[in-house]
């Protein structure tokens, strides 16, 4: 069963290749989709038995991203079709510049969407290291043609520093890894077993500076692909120019996974007892991402590279929790949830804003309420729940997070901790507000026979959020406390 | 075979000083090809005798993959991308490799400062697979051709794989051959890159892909 959740996804892309018909292309995407995320549902109930001799293998942890991640990819999937059905084939001139440009050809764009997922899902279930790294590698590859989906100069930029620098950084994990081989070997033998319950019950007799210099490098690697500050700089740009499901995906599914890279190797971290030290450069790091975004927030003119800002805030948010620990690790295994939920349907909404505007500039958007009365609608509701704002989901997990930083009598982290908050809350108001209300100008006109599933996902996706900021349910919640535990809280 | 060792080492030491001293690209994608070619050699000769099929075979096929497909791509996306010589890196041969100098000096230090707990065939393996990552990062930081780049990246990668080698670690075959896969269709799809960029600028200089940037109100 854990392998029909990798294979089906990875052999629906390699099909989509060579389908040329483009309904039933997309057809095969979100019947894809469907019985991925029905096969992750099913492994809540009947828990898969691990496959590959223990490599892969669902935890709590696994089971919360692989789920997560299935669900997104659920719902891009009907916004995918129905936004490809929208797209011109012919090549078209630019928004901003004005050039004639076309698109990449569909299959490809549909092949490497499913790819994608059959790279993350692998993420989600690796159990050994390098086969942990390898599938974060393929995330990359996979996801790089998706930013190059519109072939023109721009997103062939932001598709080269994407490339570049997520393999440089996981080049550097790679090094980690072996270092990590280097702590556990003892003298006198040289296999050393880089699954992770191996390393766990190897713990105590690890070699400390080894698994130090191991964390860090790691730390770097998947960081630089996680988008934490300062090695953030290839994420404003990939999720400004790809389109807005490929953004949506980035930022809601992708994030998510190298993230999950970290949480495996801090979880050695946990057991060796060097949690201290893992906790305090995660916690430095989750802070100076939140400073960085709540920096090119403020005054931000491109509301696309606004989101993606805010994708390194919480990205920095997920740190802090992880970093406080205790309490924390609760907070942020629910921020993931609340977070990627709530990004992904503000990039679908600005993706349908922008197909009307014909501009990314913020200024130059205005009323949206009247325009797209679902989409603008939506996108002031998504800008309260991403800014923490009660009673959606982010301001739960927030303030599960603010309360750890308190209870620990940690003053100076929970003060830091507000007050970006509260700065990105200023910065995001103004633009976001803005564009929503006001008159339209009057060339504004919306195309006949938009897909509804346009409006329709973002406005479930928004329903969800609403309803994890009332209610979290009990076996979600025995979840994410498994999850917390198997990251050291007690 | 400990003398084997050291002179692979010593060579992969030079290669990576003729990376950081060639304007030449053709030169730098030969060097490359020769650090992929040693670091098979080095898996093998690391192994101290006790040799199997898959030990063998695995390094062998690394080899042929980094001595020869990959440089064979990226001498295709030279061809596409006329260029011939990296004009202007962002700082000059001779400073390079003095920088190159200092990291030889970091790493020989750095080899000192971590013991390794297994005694390694040979000293000199800790410092040379360090100072080839670095050589990788400083291709990477001061190099704007987007080949030279791709160079940085792979030589990067040869000195992680070095290290592999020098802890005589054994990855499961799976894994390896993940590595090896991730690696080349790395290198394909940059090599896919390079070839749109030449055609969208008429030029491979990233130096000159400054559209993306933060505008403030």
């Amino acid at each position: 069963m854990i392998l029909l959740v990798i294979l089906i996804p990875a052999l629906a892309g390699a099909a989509a290749f060579f389908i040329g018909s483009d309904p039933l292309r997309r057809g095969l995407l979100v019947s894809t989709a469907l019985v991925q995320f029905a096969l992750s549902v099913a492994t809540w109930i009947l828990p898969p038995a691990p496959a590959l001799s223990g490599w892969l293998a669902e935890d709590a942890l696994g089971r919360l991203f692989l789920t997560l991640t299935s669900l997104l990819f659920l719902a891009s999937s009907f916004y995918a079709a129905a936004y490809l059905r929208g797209e011109r084939v012919e090549s078209r001139s630019d928004f901003e510049e004005g050039f004639l440009f076309s698109n990449a050809r569909e299959a490809s764009f549909t092949g490497c969407l499913l790819l994608f997922l059959a790279a993350m899902t692998l993420v989600t279930l690796s159990q050994q290291l390098g086969l942990l790294w390898v599938a974060v590698e393929a995330t990359t590859l996979a996801s790089a043609p998706l930013i190059y989906f519109h072939r023109h100069h721009r997103s062939l930029e932001a598709t080269w520093k994407y490339l570049l620098i997520c393999s440089v950084g996981i080049a550097l994990a790679l090094l980690g890894i072996f270092f990590l081989a280097v702590a556990a070997s003892s003298p006198g033998t040289a296999a050393v077993s880089l699954v992770l319950n191996d390393l766990l019950s190897d713990a105590p007799h690890l070699n400390p500076l080894w698994l130090k210099a191991a964390f860090v490098l790691m730390l770097v690697g998947y960081g630089t692909k996680m988008g934490l500050a300062p090695f953030h700089t290839w994420l404003p740009d990939a999720h400004s120019e790809a389109p807005s499901v490929a953004s949506a995906l980035l930022s809601g599914a992708l994030l998510n996974c190298a993230f999950l890279g970290i949480l495996r190797v801090h979880q050695i971290c946990v057991a060796s007892g060097l949690v201290d030290f893992s906790e305090r450069l995660l916690l430095v790091l989750g802070l100076l991402s939140m400073a960085v975004a709540a920096i090119f927030i403020t005054g931000q003119v491109d509301y696309k590279r606004m989101l993606a800002y805010s994708s390194v805030e919480h990205m920095g948010i997920l740190a802090v929790g992880v970093g406080l620990g205790g309490a924390g690790l609760f907070g942020s295994m629910l921020h993931v949830i609340n977070h990627s939920l709530t990004k992904v349907m503000l990039f679908m909404v600005a993706g349908n804003l922008l197909a009307v505007y014909h501009t990314k500039t913020a200024k130059n958007v205005s009323g949206a309420l009247q325009v797209l009365p679902v989409s603008g609608l939506l996108w002031v509701l998504g800008f309260l729940a991403i800014t923490g704002s009660p009673p959606f989901g982010p301001f739960l997990s927030e303030f599960t997070i603010l309360k750890a930083a308190l209870d620990q009598g940690r003053s100076f982290v929970a003060i830091a901790y507000l007050i970006l908050l509260a700065i990105i809350l200023a910065g995001m108001a103004t633009p976001v507000l803005a564009m929503a209300q006001g008159t339209p100008r009057e060339d504004i006109i919306v195309p006949a026979g938009r897909g509804v599933a346009l409006s329709a996902v973002p406005a479930i996706l928004g329903a969800a959020i609403l309803l994890m900021g009332i209610y979290v349910p009990p076996v979600l919640s025995r979840t994410i406390h498994e999850a917390a535990r198997l990251l050291g809280q007690r | 075979m400990n003398q084997l060792v050291n002179a692979i080492l010593i060579v992969l030491v030079l290669t990576g000083f003729l990376l950081l001293a060639s304007s030449r690209l053709v030169a730098c994608i030969r060097a490359v090809a020769i650090q992929g070619i040693l670091l098979g050699l080095l898996a093998i000769a690391a192994q101290d005798g006790n040799l199997s099929v898959v030990g063998v075979l695995l390094p062998l096929t690394s080899a042929a993959v980094k001595g020869f497909l990959l440089p064979w791509l990226i001498v295709r996306a030279m061809r596409d991308a006329d260029t011939t010589r990296e004009i202007e890196p962002l700082i000059g041969y001779n400073l390079s490799v003095i920088i190159g100098a200092v990291a030889l000096g970091v790493s020989l230090w750095l080899g000192q400062r971590l013991p390794l707990p297994n005694q390694p065939t040979s000293f000199l393996l800790m410092p040379a697979a360090f100072f080839t990552c670095l050589v990788g990062l400083v291709l990477l930081i001061t190099r704007r051709k987007a080949i030279t780049q791709v160079l940085g990246y792979l030589t990067l990668e040869n000195g992680v794989y070095a290290f592999g080698a020098a802890v005589a670690l054994e990855m499961p075959i799976l894994v390896e051959l993940g590595i090896l896969l991730d690696v080349f269709v790395g290198v394909f799809v940059m090599g896919i890159a390079i070839f749109h960029i030449s055609r969208q600028f008429d030029h491979i200089d990233t130096g000159r892909l400054v559209t993306l940037s933060d505008r403030v109100q």
